[in-house]
């Protein structure tokens, strides 16, 4: 456990840095995922860049000012964390939502088309502490931004 | 559970429409327990919201179990006329779907 935790808290440090290197890895590794209608590989990886990988087919982002996101800064309950993420950026095609601690890091995508604009919000489940990452692939490249949630009750056990 | 179960708020200022939307769903991960029988309670999630303006798919959302339960979503279009049609329907992992269609007000 303890191994774990300054793992966790090792990533939370370099996040931005391991996800280009661990990219890379499966990049290689992993085949492209031919889109279907709902990306099953996505939603199995343990990983933030297998499963961005997996979805948006790039693993590599870039950490971005133009995103924001609001969340509360400590969940009362994990259960429900009210999570909107908002871009100005220009030509948005998806936006995703991750919660880097989950055992399933990714939460939702939304692909954005005709009139939407770069904002959802949606409430999501948080098992324990750990950064929101929102990613926006705008013109064909992924963009981030990420914020610490300090979850007091844990939604995801029963 | 294919019974109609959203509920839909849209409405439209400054030339931009903003759309909630709720919807009655237990969202079970796979991963929690039964405290009673200590078995692992199934799956149960949406997986897929697709949401229409007029007829026009304007947001697909590919949803895992990590969104809560009875979940909630709201999202903002440009332009959108007092009227218009706004569609919004869900499929879960066990072929449950359903569908609504509200009026921007």
């Amino acid at each position: 456990m303890s191994t774990d935790m300054k793992r966790r808290i090792f990533l939370k440090g370099s996040l931005a840095a391991s996800a280009v290197g661990v990219a890379a890895g499966a990049g290689l590794l992993m085949p492209q995922q031919v889109l279907a209608a709902w990306p099953k590989a996505a939603f199995e990886a343990k990983s933030i860049p297998d499963a961005l990988n997996a979805l948006m087919g790039s693993g590599d982002t870039t950490t971005s000012d133009k995103i924001k996101i609001k969340a509360p800064d400590i969940a009362e309950n994990g259960a429900v964390v009210p999570i909107t993420v908002e871009s100005s950026m220009e030509g948005i095609e998806s936006m995703a939502i991750i919660a880097s601690a989950n055992p399933v890091p990714l939460i939702a995508s939304f692909n954005l088309s005709g009139s939407a604009m770069g904002f959802v919000s949606t409430r999501i489940k948080m098992g324990k502490t750990g950064d929101v990452v929102g990613v926006v692939k705008a013109g064909g490249k992924l963009y981030s931004a990420s914020k610490g949630v300090k979850v007091t009750i844990g939604g995801c056990g029963g | 559970m294919a019974k109609s179960s959203i509920k839909i708020r849209a409405k439209t200022k400054k030339g931009v429409t903003t759309v909630k939307a709720l919807m009655t769903h237990p969202m079970e991960t796979g991963g929690r327990k039964d405290k009673k029988t200590g078995k692992l309670i199934p799956a149960h999630y949406i997986q897929e919201v697709v949401c229409k303006h007029n007829g026009t798919t304007v947001l697909t959302a590919n949803w895992s179990g990590g969104v809560s339960k009875n979940p909630y979503v709201s999202f903002k279009l440009a332009g959108g006329a007092k009227g218009d049609s706004i569609e919004i329907s869900w499929s879960d992992n066990k072929g449950g779907s359903g569908t609504q269609t509200a009026k921007i007000k």
